[in-house]
């Protein structure tokens, strides 16, 4: 059985670690200025929603290029961000999106 | 451990088992992709036990299969995960109390829904957790991830197309239902509507990884930069440090301006300079003395 790409996982992990710890690890970063923890604070909702809006509106066509799309998996994540917001349930959310998502797609939506 | 904190991690749990769902279903997939390259099981686990990036090791899996040699790879892989920055730098302020040795492995541990559980779960209960970012991280995607690489790579070619069951959707929906879960007022509002729209921009410049990036560094200096009329509108500013009550907001979203906004996030850096003084012993003693007597005047009354 072949482990050469072991060492390859392990080059990975070894870029991958620093940006993951570095800030975990460096002394004295509860005192920063005020103003950079109100920030590193609102950094939370912003990089999650950014993921959230990225992923479910831009595709990436044939061509290598990117393009907005518009399809089920907008409702599904909408229906799920409601029920959230509404249940504070996240997998509730999970459900009812993933849900409709996949009867979309039966029916031949997207 | 209290009440509270033991309903927050069920809570914890019950969130991590629909993160669990989208780990299983992407590792598997990944499984499978890895095989098709030619990895054998043990470069295939390998790659989710020490690299654990999940974009990372798609993009790797097509570059080794295209045989593209592997500098290439690892400055990529480099910069896909830059992203963590954010996330590690988020969370530092409130691990200062956290033993060093647990922060490193905390820190291998750390993805995106790994931060996105975690940082809800602190939010919620108002402080760190270790145990609690124990579950996100490993019970939540650790686990899942590694347990579904190596079913991905055995099962092969009898999995199910994640599209299909719509779990494909789980990943960002995940990820937007626990932004709103962060959302505890107006700022953190702006910061996500900013960090979506400039993500969703930046995407379609850039790429996925660039976009999503910069969505999340520019989002918050948006929100800070919001004039305090419209953190607090309709309203003369009220004293920063006063006794009375704070204007409620009409939003049912506890609702802040920059500098009280500033004063919590130094309040969750230093969490135990606000702990509330604990009652001297004599004023206790005191009320139960009080308590007793008014016990046994009452009985007196009854008995006359």
């Amino acid at each position: 059985m072949s482990t050469d790409l072991v060492l390859l996982a392990v080059l990975m992990g070894a870029v991958t670690y620093p940006s993951r710890a570095l800030p975990m690890l460096a002394p004295g970063i509860e005192r920063l200025p005020a103003r950079a923890l109100l920030y590193l604070r609102l950094v939370g909702p912003a990089v999650l929603a950014s993921i959230a809006a990225s992923q479910t509106l831009v595709a990436t066509d044939p061509g290598g290029g990117q393009q907005v799309v518009l399809g089920p998996q907008v409702l599904g994540v909408g229906v799920c961000m409601l029920i959230v917001w509404w249940r504070r349930n996240l997998f509730l959310g999970l459900l009812a999106g993933v849900v409709l998502v996949a009867l979309l797609r039966v029916a031949g939506v997207g | 451990m209290s009440a509270d904190l033991r309903a927050a991690r069920r809570r914890l749990l019950l969130d991590s088992t629909g993160i669990a769902a989208s780990a299983v279903g992407f590792a598997l997939v990944f499984g499978l992709a890895a095989r098709n390259a030619g990895y054998s099981l043990v470069e295939a686990s390998a790659m989710s036990v020490i690299g654990f990036a999940g974009a990372a090791q798609f993009a790797a899996v097509g570059y080794v299969a295209q045989g593209l040699p592997w500098l290439p790879i690892v400055v990529l892989t480099f910069f896909l995960n830059a992203r963590h920055l954010l996330y590690s730098a988020s969370l530092a302020p409130r691990m200062r109390h956290v033993p060093l040795v647990h922060r490193a492995a905390m820190a291998h541990v750390l993805t995106d829904e790994a931060f996105a559980l975690a940082a809800t779960h602190f939010h919620r209960i108002g402080r760190v957790d270790v145990p609690g970012y124990w579950i996100a991280a490993v019970i939540g995607v650790f686990i899942p991830w590694n347990v579904a690489t190596v079913a991905g790579y055995l099962l092969g070619g009898a999995i199910p197309d994640p599209a299909v069951l719509g779990l494909d959707i789980v990943f960002p929906a995940a990820m937007a239902g626990l932004a709103v879960g962060l959302m505890t007022g107006r700022r953190e509002v702006v910061a996500a509507a900013a960090g979506a729209a400039i993500g969703v921009a930046a995407s379609l410049l850039f790429g996925l990884s660039v976009g999503i990036v910069v969505g999340g560094l520019v989002g918050p200096l948006v929100a800070i930069a919001m004039p305090a009329t419209l953190a607090h509108p309709g309203e003369a500013p009220a004293p920063r440090h006063g006794n009375e009550l704070h204007p409620q907001s009409p939003l049912p979203l506890g609702d802040v301006r920059l500098d009280e906004a500033i004063d919590e996030a130094e309040a969750d850096a230093h969490p135990k300079e606000n702990l509330a003084p604990i009652a001297p012993a004599p004023l206790r003693t005191l009320d139960v003395e009080r308590a007793l007597q008014a016990d046994e005047d009452s009985r007196t009354e009854e008995h006359e």
